[in-house]
């Protein structure tokens, strides 16, 4: 294969050529109520070629490995249709290698029939929960071979695989339905979406308790966010505006994000690294073969680095920094975030809760968004604080910030860091991504949220 | 196709076999120059068989040996969901007009023209304006093969074309964007760009509200935003079979406000949601949801309406697995008064043009709650700036009992939605301003 592919690079005239082919397969688990909806496999064999010329890109994926000459050809003729300036790409070393993935506990060789009797046993605890009216429990697990080669001598065979669980108990009273879901997930082990009973049992109750909780008036307030709000939050609210390709073409936006830009406190560190090991955004080797790297997005409060393709650290005069990723061979790499999480300060909940006179607990997450300037991270669960003590569960809330005020306002970080391997990232149509995100807790001021 | 079929008739008492290929063209630009050009060519097969009354299902992209997919499929037919209803005989599809050969005659060479055009117009007005745009053509073939007899197959043309802008100033950043798609190749793209320009003008000053609740108008891609992730589960006959949407047991009720007619359309000719058939090779068409206020009907594919004691709209759709009801273009009914004349009616109140973040909370339950990407301040009857750092939320059957008014200017949202502007009294809205 490896031959196939680098005759077809070979002899084209074009700036920089890559191939990248594609190996796949998964299956899948669903669950809705009490019927097992679907157990469905799927496998993939497919690929694609990118040529820069003159700083224009072409791209071609495909399906049928015949002719990758062709493919190629077409590639570069799109390529060079766009380029009408020069090609800038971060010089990287070229690297020959094969990474094998060593799962901890592989998910893709235990039997489809333990697989049903695992999730059986977390749909009965929320079937069985009274008040509860369905449930709706997927699951899949994957592995991908991927064989990335270059015009440059990059020849990369990197293996992955990813697991991933969401959870769902549903209750209902006269037409009031209530939800509360969990997510988990890791890049090879299937022991970390074990033993979750108590967890599920517990979901399910809270989801029955929802039925008769208030909500929470909309407004600003104190909120002190558990770790993995706090690090969807440090996704959407920082994570993606460090993504270079935002603002490596657009003056104005290079001058807000100015390197030694303050930012936050002098507590504040945010971090994302795909050589964290043993997390769903960890990899060797990003897609276009740069290897990985841990950046501080932030250090002590002050803008220090962001995240790069080779096209964006060149354009920018920055080291890359192995972000390019793509989620299959149907999508060119772009850049993306890996594990990003806030450092771990010094603060216990208790301090952070117990001068608080009213504010609100936000836990766990249904999702979050950006436009850069401004995001939104919505809580799967929330307590009001009163008098420095949790209270009463209020229906989940949606948080807003602005990346100007609201990073400055974070007024605590937590001594306890934990990192959420659930859910996926989305970009550009490329969804859901592995990656995570973490934090520890933390509290920001003036926070504002959406009633109801 | 045909070969897949044989073989797993062979082995099983029902197979059907789907089949989709693709070849889809984006031209895309990047801070306002061309910056790519793309081909992607998919296909993708999936086989649903049933073994001893279960069913079991695989698919695969790219070229398999037919035999390694009936046996996915077998695998897990072993664990599959028992089946109620079977495969249907062929019947004659829905006339409907979805392939326009001028679709892949349109050169790349034009699309990057359209683009640049688009550009062009926009930073011609704003010239700090930074705009992404993108130009795409692309033909979609389906065909659906089953041991019933049924053979369906059509072929689809698409061509759409949209531009986001950014605007920033200081620590200021404007968002602004429009869209258009259809099965014809698009002739022009001043739709798009005046549409783009409008924004920009709103939003030249900015404005605050506070927190309180106010009529609030959701243009279209603000309904999009706000009320379809809602609507979309609370109508999906798989959320009412499993007790989980709003309007379970409320078919033939009175919901919503009088005003209110929304209805599921397969058959609007040459719109790139439209199909002669779904994807289980029955004929589609258009089903009444919303009539008048009252809850009319669900929508179902084979299997749910099996379970269900219902009968199939013709609503079946595979979004990468089984299939799942779905919908097709959801039409909402224009009113009687213009969107103009809406606005002057209102003392004070918020526009929505885009909402971010809205459908990420309970929507099984109606409820969003998202942030002000793009929208304006009304006072007495006249838009006076952009509002920002503003939360609008809500539960859409409260605020959908009491419509004020529909405008009666219509427009498409990202191909699947035709809606007018819908104005609530008594929204509520949160500030940072307090």
């Amino acid at each position: 294969m490896r031959n196939q592919i680098e005759d077809a690079l070979k002899g084209h005239e074009a700036d920089y050529i890559e191939m990248r082919l594609e190996e796949s397969s998964l299956s899948r688990i669903l669950f809705r109520g009490e019927r097992l909806e679907e157990v469905g496999r799927v496998a993939g064999l497919g690929g694609n070629v990118r040529a820069l010329v003159k700083g224009g890109w072409g791209f071609v994926s495909f399906n049928s490995m015949d002719d990758l000459r062709e493919k190629v050809r077409m590639a570069v003729s799109q390529a060079a249709l766009v380029g009408d300036g020069g090609s800038s790409l971060a010089a990287v070393e070229p690297v020959v290698d094969i990474v094998p993935v060593q799962p901890a506990d592989d998910p893709t060789a235990v039997p489809l029939a333990d697989k049903k009797e695992l999730l059986d046993g977390y749909n009965s605890i929320i079937l069985g929960t009274p008040g509860i009216k369905t449930s709706s429990i997927r699951y899949h697990d994957g592995r991908k071979t991927v064989r990335l080669a270059s015009t440059e001598g990059t020849y990369i065979e990197q293996e992955r695989v990813d697991l991933n669980l969401g959870i769902t108990a549903i209750a209902s009273e006269h037409g009031n339905i209530q939800q509360v879901s969990l997510s988990n997930g890791s890049n090879g082990d299937y022991s970390a979406i074990k033993g979750l009973h108590d967890e599920v049992r517990d979901m399910a109750q809270r989801a029955v308790n929802l039925l008769s909780a208030p909500k929470a008036e909309g407004g600003t307030c104190t909120v002190v966010l558990d770790p993995i709000l706090a690090g969807v939050f440090v996704h959407e609210a920082f994570g993606h505006l460090s993504e270079a390709d935002f603002v490596y073409e657009n003056d104005r936006l290079k001058e807000m994000m100015v390197l030694g830009r303050r930012f936050g406190g002098k507590h504040l560190n945010i971090v994302d690294g795909a050589t964290v090991p043993g997390l769903r955004g960890s990899y060797r080797y990003d897609d276009e073969g740069t290897p990985a790297h841990k950046t501080y997005l932030i250090r002590e409060g002050i803008l220090e680095g962001r995240l790069h393709s080779r096209e964006t650290a060149s354009i920018m005069n920055e080291q890359p920094t192995g972000n390019a990723r793509a989620i299959n061979y149907l999508h060119p790499p772009i850049v993306r975030m890996t594990n990003t999480y806030i450092e771990p300060g010094t603060a216990t909940l208790d301090d952070m809760i117990g001068d608080i006179k009213d504010g609100i607990y936000a836990r766990g997450w249904y999702g979050g968004t950006t436009s850069l300037e401004m995001f939104t991270f919505s809580a799967g669960e929330a307590y009001r604080i009163r008098s420095g003590k949790i209270a009463e569960l209020l229906q989940p809330v949606v948080l807003t910030g602005n990346v100007f005020d609201t990073l400055h306002n974070i007024d605590a970080i937590g001594n306890d860091l934990e990192m959420n391997q659930g859910g996926g990232c989305g970009k550009n149509g490329q969804s859901p991504l592995p990656v995570s995100n973490g934090s520890p807790h933390i509290r920001i001021h003036k926070c504002l949220i959406g009633g109801g | 196709m045909e070969e897949l079929l044989e073989r797993a008739k062979k082995a099983a008492e029902q197979v059907e076999v789907y089949q989709v290929s693709s070849v889809v063209t984006p031209v895309k630009f990047e801070s306002n120059r061309l910056k790519q050009v793309q081909t992607k060519e998919t296909v993708g097969t999936s086989i649903r068989i049933v073994k001893n009354g279960r069913l079991g299902f695989a698919q695969a992209s790219g070229n398999f040996e037919p035999q390694t997919l009936v046996d996915m499929a077998l695998e897990t037919a072993a664990f599959g969901d028992s089946v109620r209803f079977d495969f249907p005989y062929r019947q004659p599809l829905t006339q409907v007009d979805t392939y326009d050969t001028a679709v892949e005659k349109v050169s790349i060479e034009h699309m990057a023209a359209l683009g640049s055009e688009m550009i062009a117009a926009v930073t011609a007005h704003t010239p700090e304006a930074q705009c992404s745009a993108s130009v795409t053509r692309g033909l979609v073939h389906t065909r659906i093969l089953n041991s019933s007899g049924c053979d369906a197959s059509y072929t689809r043309s698409f061509f759409s074309a949209g531009l986001e802008g950014v605007v920033v100033k200081h620590d200021d950043m404007l968002f602004v964007g429009d869209g258009r798609s259809s099965c014809h190749p698009l002739q022009d793209t001043a739709g798009i760009t005046d549409t783009v320009i409008g924004q920009l003008e709103l939003a030249r000053r900015n404005a605050n509200v506070r927190s309180q609740t106010m009529p609030v108008i959701f243009k279209p891609d603000g309904v999009a935003a706000a009320l379809m992730a809602p609507l979309l589960s609370a109508f999906n006959g798989k959320t009412v079979l499993m007790g989980a949407s709003p309007l379970a047991e409320k078919l033939g009720e009175v919901m919503f406000d009088y005003k209110l007619f929304v209805h599921d359309d397969a058959t609007v000719p040459w719109q790139v949601a439209s199909c002669p058939c779904d994807d289980e090779g029955i004929p589609a068409g258009q089903t009444a949801l919303v009539e008048g206020g009252t809850v009319s009907n669900f929508i179902y594919d084979l299997n749910t309406a099996a379970l269900a004691g219902a009968k199939t709209t013709g609503n079946g759709s595979r979004n990468g697995g089984l299939p799942s009801p779905s919908m097709h273009s959801v039409i909402i009914d224009g009113g009687k008064t213009s969107f103009d004349d809406i606005v002057k009616g209102l003392a004070g109140g918020l526009i929505i043009e885009e909402l971010m973040g809205a459908s990420q909370g309970n929507t099984l339950n109606g409820d969003f709650s998202g942030n002000v990407l793009l929208g304006y301040k009304v006072e007495n009857g006249e838009i006076v700036g952009r509002v920002k750092n503003t939360m609008v939320s809500g539960n859409i059957y409260h605020l959908l009992k009491q419509i004020e008014a529909l405008s009666r200017e219509t427009k498409w949202v990202g191909g699947m939605l035709n809606t007018p502007a819908i104005c609530c009294f008594n929204v509520a809205v949160a500030s940072k301003e307090g």
